[in-house]
């Protein structure tokens, strides 16, 4: 029989400790194991990498961790309530329980993008996997170049992490610039779609590392742009999404193409994919 | 403080970069410096489009009005980039409002002015007409993205 704290398919117990609204419509958790529960998936994990949690008699999600990879004490998921599953996991109260499974997955290529530049370009609900690569970046300065933010959300309401927007704006050699598609009359930012802020961007095309996470149109839109000012393929790295399940390759519920996003992915170097990204319902 | 000419000003616009310097001196006949504070109305719809702008520094918001609703902000232009074709096209009237988001500093150009020399110089007519076909583009594809509402629930 598998060791339950090994076993990829036995969820773990975690306990909600926190959890703070967003966004009208998405929370962002911070789990940690129960007491007693096995540990496994605590003490780390690589930025871009998921979880599959666990609302025990709804349903199992494939949610991305959007927390800092230095704390090795808790995983923090951002969620936004679509159905009902997602519905019932950002209803959890501190101290209610949570099955996890996981990380699983390939993440962004943090060690790969050092001595680099890195621009990090997110729509929506797509800053959440990239958060903590920000994080890493920021508390690996030096082993960076310059780092740039882009975002785009649909409404000023709905932007994530509005504050730490600004404040990494303030460190040194970063550069974040927001826009959003619909702004009211009061809105005092930028207001357009997310490849409208590259004409601020001031790109070192052999020397960027680039990683998108959005709506997959956005990301095909983006990594045109990008290539057009000259980022190789095979530095700009994309998130998909598809339905994931098992989360290790064996249902074949998340199968895209020859890849297995859970497994290969969910994050992919753009020369891996691109022709795949422009078939039509693939 | 060196102050720049508007010559000078409008060859380092990234629009008008590469434009041939007698055009780029057309241009400055129909020129002059502008600066709107915030939230004041640049335009408002309907009105005669006789201007364009080039931002040098600031935000203007594209306003516009639905039936029965507050006004939304559909675009804002920025440092470097050009606001209004209106001017280029009859009927001549602004499609939208237009209002500075922050202090704005700009170059403004006279329209009636430029239609009148692009008459007289088909070429710098064609010029002109190749750039703004350029931003009209850029709107219009920024313009379907935005009716995709990709970041919308599914």
């Amino acid at each position: 029989m598998a060791n339950a704290e090994t076993d990829p398919m036995m969820p773990q117990p975690w306990v909600v400790r926190r959890i703070s609204k967003e966004t009208p419509d998405t929370f962002t958790l911070a789990l940690t194991p129960s007491e007693g529960g096995a540990r496994s998936g605590s003490g780390g994990f690589r930025p871009g990498q998921f979880s599959m949690l666990w609302v025990f008699g709804v349903g199992e999600l494939p949610i991305s961790i959007s927390g800092d990879p230095a704390d090795e004490e808790s995983l923090t998921y951002t969620v936004r309530s679509v159905g009902p599953a997602t519905q019932a996991l950002v209803s959890r109260e501190a101290g209610q329980g949570v099955g996890v499974r996981g990380p699983f997955g390939t993440g962004w290529p943090v060690e790969g993008a050092a001595g680099r530049d890195v621009v990090v370009v997110a729509g929506g609900i797509g800053l959440a996997p990239l958060r903590p690569v920000i994080y890493h970046v920021l508390r690996h300065r030096a082993q960076f170049g310059r780092l740039v933010v882009l975002y785009g959300a649909r409404s000023p309401r709905d932007m994530l992490y509005r504050k730490e927007l600004v404040s990494w704006g303030r460190h040194q050699d970063t550069q974040v610039l927001a826009t959003v598609d619909y702004g009211g009359v009061s809105w005092r930012g930028r207001v357009g779609v997310v490849t409208s802020l590259f004409k601020y961007l001031r790109l070192q095309p052999a020397r960027t590392t680039a990683m998108l996470c959005g709506p997959e149109i956005m990301m095909r839109l983006v990594a045109r742009e990008l290539a057009a000012r000259g980022l190789a393929a095979q530095d700009v790295y994309l998130s998909m999404e598809r339905n994931m399940k098992c989360a290790v390759g064996s249902c074949g519920h998340c199968q895209w193409g020859p890849h297995f996003i859970c497994k290969d992915g969910p994050i992919f170097s753009y020369a891996r994919i691109a022709p795949m990204l422009d078939r039509y319902e693939l | 403080m060196e102050t720049q000419t508007l010559e000078k000003i409008i060859a380092g616009h990234p629009y008008f970069a590469d434009l041939e310097s007698d055009y780029t001196s057309l241009l400055v006949g129909c020129a002059s410096n502008v600066r709107f504070e915030p939230g004041r109305y640049l335009w408002r719809e309907g009105e005669e489009a006789n201007q364009f702008y080039l931002i040098r520094e600031g935000r203007v918001a594209i306003e516009m009005v639905p039936p029965h609703r507050k006004a939304i902000v559909v675009e804002t232009i920025g440092e470097g980039e050009i606001l209004g074709w209106s001017w280029l096209l009859p009927p001549y009237t602004w499609r939208f409002h237009a209002r500075a988001v922050e202090t704005t500093r700009a170059i403004a150009l006279d329209g009636k002015c430029l239609r009148q020399k692009c008459e007289q110089n088909h070429d710098l007519g064609y010029e002109l007409l190749k750039r703004f076909a350029q931003i009209i583009n850029h709107r219009l594809d920024a313009t379907r993205m935005q009716l995709l509402d990709v970041y919308g629930k599914r």
